[in-house]
């Protein structure tokens, strides 16, 4: 595993948050994925090394927590509310609209690796809905034109990042 | 026999019968005492309770009180205290009697529950009873015929899952059948300490799963197939070789070490066909080891002796028994007997002994434990050779001692009972130099040298009984007869002791209990017939001196102030 | 009658310009005194304001506070947690978004007094994974109130100390059970654990007696704490006190978040009055009063029966909109108060594709370890999905209520409750639109239909 410096250092700080190891079996999933992008099979099995438990009890937790995600993903993740506050305001047509400006599939990469479209559910902002969150960024009454501006933007900023 | 200390009891009600139950007894356990079957399939006696699968519903009530006074509260209709019964259905399994509690387990509601988790376990179960191993003593097939609704309901796509997947050597998965009870989990992690088995995903798309890479191959991993309520987990040995409803089942005991685990011998038309745990709560609680569990091919294995030989030249029996008469009469005899002999055979095997004037021997073995259902000690039985005194000190590690005799000259005939002289430490020199007589079950080093050959029976083919290491003296049974050819070791035994100008006993355990009760002290007051399947502890303290080899298994501590508390897993 | 002014209590500075979510600015508008106020006390007696003060619990099942709390088990000699839980997840639910997001010290100055006032000297603050943002704003408060000592060791130099830690899930509606949520701190899969014998004020965290409580909940600790349980009893109604948090989502001109004390508000005074009724040329059709798992109302519909009032019963004949927004009235029609989510539906949605979008919600977060829920949700939302996307049935209503009437009261946790009373109620209250789905869907879908599943 080669995991950066200030990984292994949260890592370090937060195992004694718990009296018992195993309890920091969540927030090393989370830093090794900020980390890695994505949680493998060595990181299953360095977490489990890590907290002195077995690689099938992370494992348990990696495939039950939908966050989690064994396989590496778009640059950018848009994660678009499904549940009913949203969906009833127009969530699938904003889930559509990223869609169809990425030319890509519910959970797959899209084809210039830009981004993973998602959709997730409640995302507890039901007040402002259809809500999105783009990577770590609550996007709010994310209609279909919205959802074209934010698409232009990131492809704006992958422009930008290429050149 | 030692009783445990008398638990306290309380009373409690189960559809309107009552039974006094100790303290802590579960509902469940509670209902089975008076008769109630309360239907299950995550609940285990022996492991942890999740109470996962809701099929032990029940209607729970407790004797009303008055919340104020604290005094019962009497219905005027019947002039017995009202019960309260709860609004909301209970699981049984993790409920525990308290004074006074009832218990219903036979109204609407509760119906109502059990066909409902019936259904619901079965819409994406694939009902594929006909070609699936576990039809004729699966929970589900059995309760789906007590509360399913012999039509479904359900019209939508089953959740599709793995299909055969080898969870290790022995062990076979069928996810689809899996109704994640996790009573595998909870076995491999709680008794075998062997955490690889975890469910991977969530809600109805939940998979039970080994981590990639690793094996369920534990030396017990094949109790999860035994526990498993359904066809998903299945043995790769049984796996359709025999449908169970055609198999009788025989008790029988491990023969392994000196653990005594009681086990199940499954057999059809004189084979057998598996070999599974019977529960005894003092021994093996419902497991065994794997490794105990394919000792039955030794049954058809090859090199198994099938007819007598008297110097290599087949003889029927009677004449094999005049030729080893011949060898012990006025020669100096040693016998080699067991710790693998019944304690039937040990007691003729003294005797012959005796009448030979001859020193008795036993082979040691003693190897790896795990401190769970296999001990140090890989001989089922020497404590049955101290109890019917056919040895008074335990066995040497070698056989070194007669090897010496033989060669002073001061033994000329050695008669060994099932015993490889070779592999137990004499060499082939000594051995040219005596006269062998052999009793035994397969062809070794030994039979090849031996004058009188006897072909004799497995463990599976005759009666008897072993004294485990908790000196608890246990049954076994004849589950299939043996090759023709061969004899019953007992009958054996008889002939030559009386061959050999000795008394004339019994030739068969029923037979010969009589004299084994009145000559070995500790089974004077003991009928074979009478010793219950789950065995009877003996009186150890004749041989509380010795030091037995073994360490601490699950329901075994050792006598010394110091036990060799070996970590397990 | 005009709605009521609203009560922010819990919401006093949410939208304040200017207001910011560091300590200072906390400080500068009386933060962390009633924490000063509260050490120099017995923690008895803060046990007691709460008690007294009649605080239910805004998570959702609206358990009385102070007895959960008395429920603790003290004399085990084990440590007591305090596990704060911050799972927002309920759909429809987004009140402690804004108390983490933007008043993160007033959920801290609660978290202390109650640790304090129950002798905790670790709190876990488990929040839902997806407020990433929300988990760093709390660990900063947390670092720049221990800097200042209003947590820590030694706090405010009483010789009393408590941690507290932010523990982020991810993605498991199933850990706001309270004991599901506990199984995930112990870094296991959250299965609910079962009751008896896993109360969590007696074997919770680390088999250690634990408080569970929601985000608000703690907030208005802080309250009553400063006002006194007496006082903040005659806030709402008797047996109702307090102020409540109401998130209104759906189809309404002004969604959002509002507080009023409890029981002060009718549903027609919220949703007419403060939420500005319905869309233009629209007219409301349904709500879920509580949380999707909450039984939905009917427009329409009348609700009768016999009520407490005082010391006696009075006869009471509402609609919709004259219930009143509080704890007892809604269960008393069939519905929960829940936690505060209303989701309103106006007559451009079909009750079959909302359902069909609640079950596949519920489906998804099943845990899959009791059978009912497991094997039910995901049949409902089988049946339900095949409705809208497949052949529908006039019979699928009828089997729909009988799958749900199959998982209620039957399992470990109450998702079991949650995820079929959802279908109970749409079909009990709508039941005719499901046996006329199949020829409605015949029809060409309406423009103003949404998509939902």
């Amino acid at each position: 595993m080669n995991l950066q410096a200030e990984t292994l250092r949260k890592i370090d700080e937060v195992i004694p948050h718990y009296p018992v190891k195993r309890s920091a079996a969540l927030p090393l999933l989370h830093l090794v994925q900020e980390d890695q992008g994505f949680i493998s099979n060595e990181a299953i099995e360095w977490i489990a090394d890590r907290l002195e438990i077995q690689p099938i009890n992370v494992y348990e937790l990696v495939t039950f927590y939908p966050m989690f995600r064994q396989k590496p993903i778009g640059r950018r993740h848009i994660k678009v509310c499904r549940t009913l506050s949203c969906a009833i305001m127009g969530g699938y047509r904003t889930c559509a609209e990223f869609q169809k400006q990425f030319g890509t599939g519910l959970g797959e990469v899209s084809p210039d690796g830009e981004v993973t479209v998602e959709f997730v559910e409640c995302l507890a902002s039901c007040g402002t809905a259809p809500v999105v969150m783009i990577d770590d960024h609550l996007h709010e009454k994310v209609d279909a034109a919205r959802a074209r501006e934010l698409s232009d933007k990131i492809k704006g900023e992958a422009k930008t990042a290429n050149r | 026999m030692i009783q445990p200390a008398s638990p306290d009891l309380i009373t409690v009600n189960v559809d309107g019968k009552e039974i006094a139950v100790p303290k802590g007894t579960n509902m469940i356990e509670a209902a089975r005492r008076v008769g109630v079957d309360v239907p299950h399939y995550c609940y285990h006696s022996k492991l942890s309770i999740v109470g996962n699968c809701r099929m032990c519903l029940v209607e729970m009530g407790m004797p009303a009180v008055d919340p104020a006074s604290k005094a019962p509260v009497i219905d005027p209709a019947t002039g017995k205290q009202r019960v309260n019964w709860s609004p909301r259905p209970t699981i049984a399994c993790a409920t525990n009697a308290s004074p006074g509690l009832h218990i219903c387990t036979t109204s609407p509601m509760v119906k109502e529950c059990r066909e409902g988790v019936m259904e619901f376990l079965l819409i994406n179960h694939p009902l594929d009873c006909p070609i699936c191993d576990q039809a004729g003593e699966c929970k589900l097939q059995e309760q789906s015929t007590g509360y399913g609704r012999g039509y479904s309901r359900f019209i939508e796509q089953k959740n599709v899952k793995p299909k055969r997947t080898l969870l290790g050597p022995r062990v076979m998965l069928d996810d689809e059948r899996c109704i994640l009870c996790s009573r595998c989990i909870r076995f491999s992690k709680e008794v075998a300490k062997d955490d690889v088995l975890g469910f991977v995903d969530r809600g109805s798309y939940s998979t039970l799963t080994c981590y990639p890479g690793k094996k369920l191959e534990n030396n017990y991993s094949l109790n999860t197939v035994d526990i498993c309520p359904v066809g998903a987990l299945t043995s790769t040995d049984f796996r359709f070789k025999m449908r169970v409803w055609f198999l009788k089942q025989t008790n029988s005991i491990d023969t392994e070490t000196s653990v005594g685990v009681n086990t199940v011998v499954w057999s059809r038309e004189g084979v057998v066909y598996r070999i599974t745990p019977r529960e005894n709560g003092s021994v093996n609680d419902t497991w065994m080891p794997d490794s105990g569990r394919t000792l039955y091919k030794q049954i058809r294995e090859g090199g198994r002796l099938e007819a007598a030989r008297v110097s290599g030249s087949v003889a029927d029996l009677e004449s094999a028994v005049k030729a080893a008469a011949a060898l012990i009469s006025g020669a100096k005899v040693a016998v080699v007997g067991s710790g693998r002999s019944s304690v039937e055979e040990q007691f003729l095997t003294r005797k012959l002994a005796a009448r030979a004037g001859a020193e008795a021997y036993l082979v040691s073995r003693v190897g790896q434990g795990d401190n769970l259902l296999v001990s140090t000690d890989k001989n089922p039985n020497v404590r049955g050779a101290l109890v019917t005194g056919l040895i008074s000190e335990l066995p040497k590690p070698s056989l070194g001692a007669l090897g010496e005799r033989i060669d002073s000259g001061s033994v000329t005939t050695v008669v060994s009972v099932g015993e490889d002289l070779l592999a137990a430490g004499l060499s082939a020199s000594q051995l040219a130099k005596v006269s062998i007589v052999y009793l035994g079950t397969h062809d070794n080093a030994t039979s090849g040298l031996a004058k009188v050959v006897i072909p004799t029976l497995t463990v599976f083919e005759k009666h008897g009984t072993f004294v485990n290491q908790q000196f608890r003296i246990q049954r076994f049974a004849k589950a299939v007869p043996g090759p023709s050819g061969s004899s019953d070791d007992l009958v054996v035994l008889s002939k030559l002791l009386s061959a050999a100008g000795g008394e004339a006993l019994g030739a068969d355990v029923g037979s010969l209990w009589p004299s084994i009760a009145s000559e070995v002290p500790a089974l004077s007051t003991m009928a074979y017939s009478n010793i219950p399947d789950t065995g009877l502890l003996l009186d150890s303290s004749p041989w509380s001196t010795l030091a037995f080899a073994e360490e601490a298994t699950l329901h075994f501590k050792p006598a010394a102030a110091a036990p060799k508390e070996a970590p397990r897993g | 009658m005009p709605a009521p002014e609203q009560f922010r209590l819990i919401f006093k500075h949410i939208d304040e310009p200017g207001y910011t979510n560091d300590l200072a600015c906390y400080v500068r508008n009386g933060g962390y005194e009633v924490l000063k106020k509260s050490v120099a006390r017995k923690p008895e007696e803060l046990v007691d304001e709460v008690k007294k003060s009649g605080l239910r619990g805004r998570g959702g099942a609206g358990f009385p506070c102070g007895v959960k709390w008395t429920l603790l088990d003290r004399k085990s000699g084990k440590p007591i947690y305090l596990v704060v839980n911050a799972d927002e997840s309920e759909p429809g639910t987004f009140k402690d978004r804004y108390i983490i997001h933007n008043d993160p010290h007033q959920l801290i100055e609660g978290i202390m007094i109650t640790c304090f006032a129950n002798k905790v000297e670790r709190a876990y603050i488990y929040i839902r994974g997806e407020f990433p943002e929300g988990a760093r704003i709390l660990e900063k408060a947390i670092a720049e109130a221990r800097a200042a000592n209003f947590c820590g060791p030694n706090i405010l130099g009483t010789g009393y100390g408590c941690e507290i830690y932010v523990h982020r899930g991810a993605g498991a509606y199933i850990c706001g059970e309270e004991t599901g949520l506990i199984e995930s701190i112990e870094g296991k899969r959250p299965y609910p654990r079962i009751k008896p014998p896993y109360f969590p004020a007696v074997l919770g965290l680390y088999q250690c007696p634990t408080i569970v409580n929601n985000v608000e909940t703690l907030c208005h600790v802080k309250h009553i704490a400063d006002r006194g349980g007496e006082a903040y009893s005659k806030i709402g109604t008797p047996n109702n006190t307090g102020t409540r948090i109401l998130c209104v989502s759906g189809h309404v001109q002004r969604p959002g978040y509002y507080e009023f004390e409890v029981g002060k508000i009718t549903m027609g005074q919220l949703l007419f009055e403060v939420c500005g009724g319905p869309l233009p040329g629209r007219t409301f059709k349904a709500v879920i009063p509580g949380g999707s798992s909450a039984k939905v109302l009917k427009f329409g519909e009348r609700y009768k029966g016999k009520r407490k009032s005082g010391a006696e019963m009075v006869e009471y004949d509402w609609g919709l909109e004259d219930i009143p927004m509080d704890f007892d009235s809604l269960a008393m029609i069939g519905s929960m108060g829940g936690s505060g989510g209303v989701i309103v539906m106006d007559d451009s949605v079909s009750m079959v594709e909302a359902l069909a979008n609640i079950n596949a919600f519920y489906s998804h977060e099943s845990c899959g370890q009791c059978t009912p829920c497991r094997e039910g949700s995901l049949w409902m939302k089988k049946i339900t999905s095949r409705m809208v996307h497949g052949e529908a049935r006039t019979e699928d209503g009828a089997l729909l209520k009988s799958v749900a009437d199959q998982i209620a009261g039957r399992t470990i946790c109450a998702f079991g409750e949650a995820c079929a009373w959802p279908t109970q109620s749409f079909i009990a209250k709508f039941g005719d639109e499901f046996k006329a789905y199949p020829e409605a869907k015949k029809a060409p879908r309406a423009a103003a239909a949404p998509e939902l599943v």
